[in-house]
C-alpha cells in the first residue's frame, strides 16, 4: 500500500497510544448517547464519507462521538479519517475479548472528541456475533454522546449487525434510479423500530435542472422520509477522502456547511431547510452551453 | 442545446422518466414483499363479492400486471351459483294492502276509490 | 463449445458493475455475440432498472433454482439487439436462498446456449460473492481509482487468486483532469497496487445517469463517446489487441471538442 500514503506525506509514525474512554458520573446513571445507524442498501452512495464527516462535525461541535466501522472484511472508515495507520485492533478484537475497548478504540487526528472502533479487515461478517455487537453499542452509548454505526452495503448478516444496536437511522441515497429503490428496500426493513432520516448524497444542481437528474424534491416524492440533508457532488470530497481528511473540518464552503447543518439538525437545532446552491463560474456556464458532460 | 429542444418540443426528460419507472418499480416491489398484505386483500375482496354471488374461494386468484405505466390488479373469481334476483322491497305506503302470497304475478287488485283515505292503524306497517 | 462464462465483481459497492456488466454485454451483444447477462445480487437487484427490463420480469433466478420454472422461461430478451438476454434476481429473497452449486448449475446451463454469461456480483465478499463467483470460469474486477475502491478490489483479487479465476481490470469513472492535478490516482499507480491485467478505462461520464434514468444501456447510441470504450472492451474480450485511449493531452480545446463530439 505504499502509493497510497504517497498521497499525504503526513501520515503519522504508527502506534499512538490507545485513547481514554470517556468517564461518565458514576454516581448517577449515566445519560446513554444516541445510537444511529448509517446505512443506503447499495453501495457506493457515500455512507462511510458521509458518516466520517457527520462524526466530525458533531465533534466539532463538543460532543464525544465514536464511530463504529461495520464492514467486517472491507473496512473504509479508517482511511476516510486518514487512521489507518493508527489502528492496531479492531472490533472483533473486542467482541471476542481480547483487548479492551479502551486499547482498540482510536482518537481521530483532527477532532480530539471522536474515536473510531475499525472493522476487522480480514475476517468476515458471519463471525460477528449479534448480541454481543448489540452490548457493545450500548457500552459505547454509556460513554459517547453520539454512536454512529458505518453499514456495509446489502441486507445481509452484515447490515443486520450494524443495525442491531441502534436506535435511530440514516439512510443515504444518491439521485439515482438504483439507489433510490435500494433505498426504499432497505427502510421497509428497518420497520417500525426506526424512523429513518434522509440524506441525499452527490447532486449534481446543473443535471437536475437539464432535467437528467432526479431532483431532491423527485427523490422526497417517492420515498417520502424526513429530509435531513442535501450533500451536492463535488470532487473535494474524493481529494479529501484520498487524502484522509474529512471535508467537515473546514469552516467554509458548501460541502462543509451543509455537513454542519446535518450535525445541527441531528442534535435538534431548527436549521432552515436544505438547499444546495450553485455558483456557475463562467467555464462551468461555456460547459453546460456546448452540452458539456461534467455538471 | 439537445435538451433544451427535446423539453420544449414535449419529450419527457430523462429525470421524469426515471420518476415514473421507479414508482412503478417500488409499486411492484412492495406487493412482492408483503405476500401476507395480498391474502388479506384477497381474503376481504373474496368476503365482499359473497355477499351478492356465491364463489368458489379455493379457485380465486388474484394477479398483478403492468403494462406501461398502469400497474393493475387481476382476479380471477369462479362464480359457483347466482341467487335468483328477489324484487326491490316495495317503498312503504300510507296506504297498506294485505299482500297475497303471489303478489309480484297478476294485476294488482282493484281498489275502491274513495274521497277521504281512512286513517291508517299503527299495527298495519309491514 | 459452451460460452465463457465471466463474474463482474468489485468487492466495493457502487463502482459500476451492474452499468458494466450491462453495457459490456450489450457491446459484445452489437458484436454478434450470443448474451446472456445474470444478476446475481438477490435482495437488491438492479440489472433490471439499468436495462430497463424490469416491466418484463415474471421469473426470477430462485425460482429456476427452485425449479418452479425452466430457465427459459425465466429469460427476458432485450429487443434493442439481436441477442441478449437477462436473467433477473429475486428481489424479496436472501442471498442464502440459493446454493453455491445451484447458482454454478443455472451458469452452466445458460451457457449451453451462449457465447458469453456475464454474472453481475452484489457488493462485499460475503455469501452472495461466493455464489456469484461459483458459476464463473473468468473474472472481471471493477475499481474505481479511489483508495477505498482498490482497497476493496485487492480484497477481492486475492479471493478471485485463490480460486484461480483468471482476472481482469477496469478502471471505471476516470478523470483525467483530476489524475493531471494529482488528485486522482492515475490509472498506472491502480495497475501496479493491483497487479493485474488491464481490460478497460472508463472515463467519469454524466451521461451514465440519463441513460440509466430511461432504462438504456449507453452502448445504444453510437454517437456517446462511452459507446466505443465499451466496444473496445468487448473487442478485447473477444482476444483482440486494442491499444488504449490516451486521456492525456486533452487540454481546453480537447475538452471543448469532445464535448461537442458527444453532443
Amino acid at each position: 500500500m505504499h502509493v497510497l500514503r504517497s498521497l499525504d506525506t503526513s501520515f503519522d509514525s504508527p502506534a499512538a497510544p490507545a485513547a481514554q474512554g470517556d468517564k461518565t458520573d458514576t454516581n448517577s446513571a449515566p445519560k446513554l448517547g444516541r445510537a444511529i445507524v448509517v446505512t443506503s442498501g447499495k453501495g457506493g452512495v457515500g455512507k462511510t464519507t458521509t458518516t466520517a464527516n457527520v462524526g466530525t462535525a458533531l465533534a466539532q461541535r463538543g460532543a464525544n462521538v465514536a464511530l463504529i466501522d461495520a464492514d467486517v472484511g472491507l473496512r473504509n472508515l479508517d482511511i476516510v479519517l486518514g487512521l489507518e495507520s493508527r489502528v492496531k485492533y479492531h472490533v472483533l478484537d473486542v467482541l471476542e475479548e481480547k483487548v479492551s475497548l479502551d486499547e482498540a478504540l482510536v482518537t481521530d487526528k483532527h477532532s480530539e472528541t471522536m474515536r473510531l472502533l475499525a472493522a476487522a479487515q480480514s475476517r468476515e461478517k458471519d463471525e460477528v456475533d449479534t448480541e454481543k455487537m448489540q452490548a457493545l453499542v450500548q457500552t459505547l452509548r454509556e460513554r459517547f454522546d453520539y454512536v454512529l454505526i458505518d453499514c456495509p452495503a446489502g441486507i445481509e448478516l452484515g447490515f443486520k449487525n450494524a443495525v442491531a444496536g441502534a436506535q435511530e437511522a440514516i439512510v443515504v441515497c444518491t439521485p439515482e434510479v438504483a439507489a433510490v429503490r435500494d433505498v426504499d428496500r432497505v427502510v421497509g426493513l428497518l420497520g417500525n423500530r426506526f424512523k429513518p432520516q434522509l440524506i441525499i448524497n452527490r447532486l449534481r444542481p446543473q443535471l437536475v435542472r437539464k432535467g437528467k437528474m432526479l431532483s431532491v424534491e423527485d427523490v422526497n416524492a417517492i420515498l417520502r422520509l424526513p429530509l435531513l440533508g442535501v450533500i451536492a457532488d463535488e470532487p473535494e470530497i474524493i481529494i479529501t477522502t484520498n487524502k484522509g481528511v474529512p471535508l467537515a473540518l473546514r469552516r467554509d464552503g458548501e460541502t462543509a456547511s451543509a455537513y454542519h447543518k446535518i450535525a445541527a439538525r441531528i442534535a435538534g437545532e431548527d436549521v432552515a431547510a436544505p438547499a444546495p446552491e450553485v455558483k456557475e463560474s463562467f467555464m462551468e456556464k461555456l460547459g453546460s452551453f456546448f452540452g458539456g458532460r461534467r455538471a | 442545446m439537445i435538451e433544451w429542444l427535446k423539453r420544449f418540443f414535449g419529450a419527457p426528460t430523462s429525470s421524469a422518466t426515471a420518476k415514473e419507472r421507479l414508482r412503478l418499480v417500488l409499486m411492484t416491489d412492495h406487493i412482492a414483499l408483503a405476500p401476507d398484505i395480498i391474502d388479506n386483500m384477497k381474503r376481504d375482496l373474496i368476503d365482499v363479492i359473497s355477499h351478492y354471488v356465491e364463489v368458489d374461494r379455493d379457485k380465486v386468484e388474484v394477479s398483478f400486471e403492468q403494462e406501461d405505466r398502469v400497474l393493475a390488479m387481476l382476479a380471477n373469481i369462479p362464480i359457483v351459483s347466482v341467487n335468483r334476483p328477489t324484487p326491490p322491497p316495495p317503498p312503504p305506503k300510507k296506504k297498506e294492502v294485505p299482500a297475497s302470497a303471489s303478489a309480484a304475478i297478476g294485476p294488482p287488485p282493484k281498489r275502491k276509490r274513495r274521497k277521504k283515505p281512512p286513517a291508517q292503524s299503527p299495527a298495519a306497517a309491514h | 463449445m459452451a460460452g465463457r462464462r465471466i463474474v463482474v465483481t468489485s468487492g466495493k459497492g457502487g463502482v459500476g458493475k451492474t452499468t458494466t456488466t450491462a453495457n459490456v454485454g450489450a457491446a459484445l451483444a452489437k458484436r454478434g455475440a450470443n448474451v446472456i447477462l445474470v444478476d446475481a445480487d438477490i435482495g437488491l437487484r438492479n440489472l433490471d432498472l439499468v436495462l430497463g427490463l424490469e416491466k418484463r420480469i415474471v421469473f426470477d433466478l430462485v425460482e429456476v433454482a427452485e425449479g418452479r420454472c425452466q430457465l427459459r422461461q425465466a429469460l427476458i430478451k432485450d429487443k434493442r439487439f439481436e441477442s441478449l438476454s437477462m436473467l433477473p434476481a429475486a428481489q424479496t429473497r436472501e442471498k442464502d436462498a440459493l446454493t453455491e452449486s445451484q447458482f454454478e448449475a443455472i451458469v452452466t446451463q445458460a451457457a449451453q446456449s451462449a457465447d458469453y454469461v456475464l454474472i453481475d456480483c452484489p457488493a462485499g465478499i460475503e455469501g452472495g460473492f461466493r455464489n456469484a463467483v461459483a458459476g464463473a470460469n473468468e473474472a472481471i474486477v471493477v475499481t474505481t481509482p479511489e483508495v477505498g475502491a482498490i482497497r476493496d478490489a485487492d480484497r477481492v483479487v486475492g479471493k478471485l487468486n485463490d480460486r484461480r479465476l483468471p482476472t481482469r481490470l477496469i478502471v471505471n469513472r476516470l478523470r483525467p483532469e483530476m489524475v493531471r492535478t494529482g488528485d486522482m490516482l492515475s490509472v498506472e499507480d491502480v495497475c501496479e497496487i493491483l497487479a493485474i491485467e488491464l481490460l478497460g478505462i472508463i472515463p467519469d461520464d454524466a451521461e451514465v445517469i440519463d441513460t440509466t434514468n430511461r432504462g438504456e444501456p449507453i452502448v445504444l447510441d453510437p454517437a456517446a463517446r462511452l459507446s466505443a470504450i465499451y466496444d473496445k472492451v468487448a473487442r478485447r474480450l473477444e482476444g483482440e489487441l486494442v491499444p488504449f485511449t490516451s486521456f492525456d493531452s486533452q487540454g481546453f480545446f480537447g475538452r471543448l471538442f469532445g464535448a461537442l463530439k458527444a453532443g
